[in-house]
């Protein structure tokens, strides 16, 4: 059994009335089928308007899908009963692109990294203080950060802040939905490695949804492409998006900018 | 090939550019000794992470800081005028037509009332004699030049129904459409996606080669200054620690900095199999 596991999602909005509502409605998501092992990261690749965001919010329960099913750790996350949904909720977790809409300005970073453990865990308050501490550490952050207000850290840290939330209850797999396209390179490389080693550390799963291509690259170990809704390919080994003659994917790597003047092709002598 | 000038020839020349921020704690530098010069047709890319001045820089080269919590000292000269220290009214007059911005956030740079017609055309007839009939012509012609379909349907659009790649064009087709001899390019692909980042880079190399305009490229990405600059400058903490030639640059770094950026570059399967080669 595949720690998550979509068999044919469809995503649409539009009219049901008529009986081929299917050519009236506008199609976000078609017939998306794809599994996840556990310990593993699936880099999902898409432009903008590839339908990433909503196969996101699909994945972490937030959007219903029209048609096909959800399966995490063997259960329909649409229609299950409550107890295991509330396994669910601990087991699936998500970090997103925008650092500081993630986190409610008004709490510390205590407090932000607090709330899962107070929702569910029965820590005694000193017990939680030394966890998030922990957790802080993990992340490359300090005790002192205890105290600050989301405003008082970069965004390169308030992410380390929302990573460190998102592993507080030991999940088994992270959406990270465009997680590290707001920061600069140093950061993105830094926060990149930490994601890495988390997952060595803790036998996390990843899904690694966003447009860059060398982010998905670093972290990955299957690489899927989607484009206009649909996964058209899914390789199991992510050198193979280097070699694809696949038109959608040749287009993605011709875009792609050379980090090395010699080989760059947007400057003509 | 890059001819020697001399002073004369710099179309843009920072000389000791240092910008303070009066702080309730006493007056804090934000940047420093900043030295460097914009030559017609040229590129020069301004790298460095977040945080280290690059903002600054070229707002204060706009005139855009605040005047009452900031204090800029140093000479800015666009074509051996002195920018520092003009009025406000002066300035309008040179931002636009004379040194063009492009921003990060494509969104920002317009007003969501006004159609994009609306504010192309107004931007044109506020620094030019024209009437509307010519400023439409004009505006039509420059958003053909970056490819942007079916132009004069579009100028009726509001800037919310065009997607981030189109309106990042629309901007370098505006920051363009007077020809002016410089253009500072904050950020310009940063919000946008591999397809549409090289779309506009190759828009932005096209009016430097077609109009001569030099430009500052402020990215903290090396895979576009890679493809755009012919000199970079590196930024750290509010000053240049060092400055060469792209291709020297990047072969041979100097500062430990550089060096540390360029260490953070990610190496591709076919990145590897090309540079054994080169």
């Amino acid at each position: 059994m595949s720690l998550l596991q979509l068999n044919e999602v469809t995503q649409a909005y539009g009219s049901r009335k008529f009986i081929n509502w299917k050519d009236r409605s506008k199609k976000i998501l078609s017939n998306i089928s794809l599994f996840l092992e556990e310990g593993t990261c699936l880099g999902l690749l898409g432009m903008s308007g590839a339908g990433k965001s909503t196969l996101g919010k699909v994945i972490l329960g937030l959007e219903r899908p029209q048609y096909g099913k959800v399966l995490f750790q063997g259960h329909d996350i649409y229609n299950t009963d409550k107890h295991s949904y509330q396994k669910i909720r601990r087991d699936l977790q998500a970090v997103f692109q925008d650092s500081y809409s993630s986190v409610n300005p008004r709490m510390t970073a205590e407090q932000i990294i607090s709330e899962p453990l107070e929702n569910f865990e029965k820590l005694t308050l000193s017990e939680q203080k030394r966890t998030v501490i922990e957790l802080l550490e993990r992340v490359g952050l300090s005790e002192e950060d205890l105290k600050k207000y989301p405003n008082q850290f970069s965004g390169g840290q308030l992410q380390r802040i929302n990573i460190a939330r998102a592993i507080s209850l030991k999940p088994k797999l992270i959406v990270l939905d465009e997680a590290v396209s707001s920061l600069d390179m140093v950061n993105q490389t830094l926060i990149l490695e930490l994601l890495k080693q988390l997952k060595a550390d803790f036998g996390l799963s990843y899904l690694f949804i966003t447009h860059d291509i060398k982010a998905a690259y670093t972290i990955s170990d299957r690489l899927g492409v989607l484009e206009k809704g649909e996964l058209v390919e899914l390789y199991d080994d992510k050198n193979q998006f280097f070699t694809s003659v696949h038109p959608v994917v040749k287009e993605m790597r011709d875009s792609m900018l050379a980090e090395y003047p010699r080989f760059r092709s947007v400057r003509r002598a | 090939m890059r001819m020697l000038g001399n002073e004369q020839s710099n179309v843009l020349q920072v000389r000791d550019l240092h910008v303070e921020v009066k702080t309730k704690n006493g007056a804090a530098t934000l940047v420093q000794d900043i030295n460097f010069e914009l030559k017609r047709g040229e590129v020069l890319g301004l790298v460095g992470q977040s945080g280290c001045g690059k903002t600054v820089t070229s707002m204060s080269i706009l005139q855009l800081l605040d005047r009452k919590t900031t204090k800029v000292t140093g000479s800015i000269k666009l074509q051996g005028h002195e920018l520092n220290g003009l009025g406000e009214k002066e300035m309008r007059g040179i931002r636009g037509k004379d040194i063009a911005f492009i921003m990060q956030n494509p969104m920002n740079a317009f007003t969501p009332v006004f159609t994009i017609g609306h504010q192309f055309i107004e931007t044109i007839r506020s620094h030019t004699q024209w009437n509307k009939k010519q400023a439409t012509e004009l505006a039509i012609e420059a958003m053909h030049h970056v490819n942007l379909p079916d132009p004069v349907k579009l100028l009726k659009y509001y800037p919310f129904q065009l997607s981030g790649g189109m309106l990042q064009r629309l901007m370098i087709a505006i920051a363009a459409s007077l020809h002016p001899a410089v253009i500072i390019a904050d950020e310009p692909t940063t919000a946008l996606d591999v397809n549409n980042q090289k779309k506009v880079l190759y828009h932005l190399d096209k009016i430097r080669s077609e109009f001569g305009s030099a430009i500052l490229l402020i990215s903290h990405d090396l895979g576009v200054i890679s493809e755009m600059a012919d000199e970079v400058a590196v930024m750290q903490n509010g000053r240049i620690v060092e400055k060469a030639d792209v291709f020297q640059l990047f072969d041979e770094p100097q500062h430990e900095y550089t060096k540390k950026l360029l260490r953070a570059r990610t190496v591709l399967p076919f990145d590897q199999s090309v540079i054994h080669l080169a």
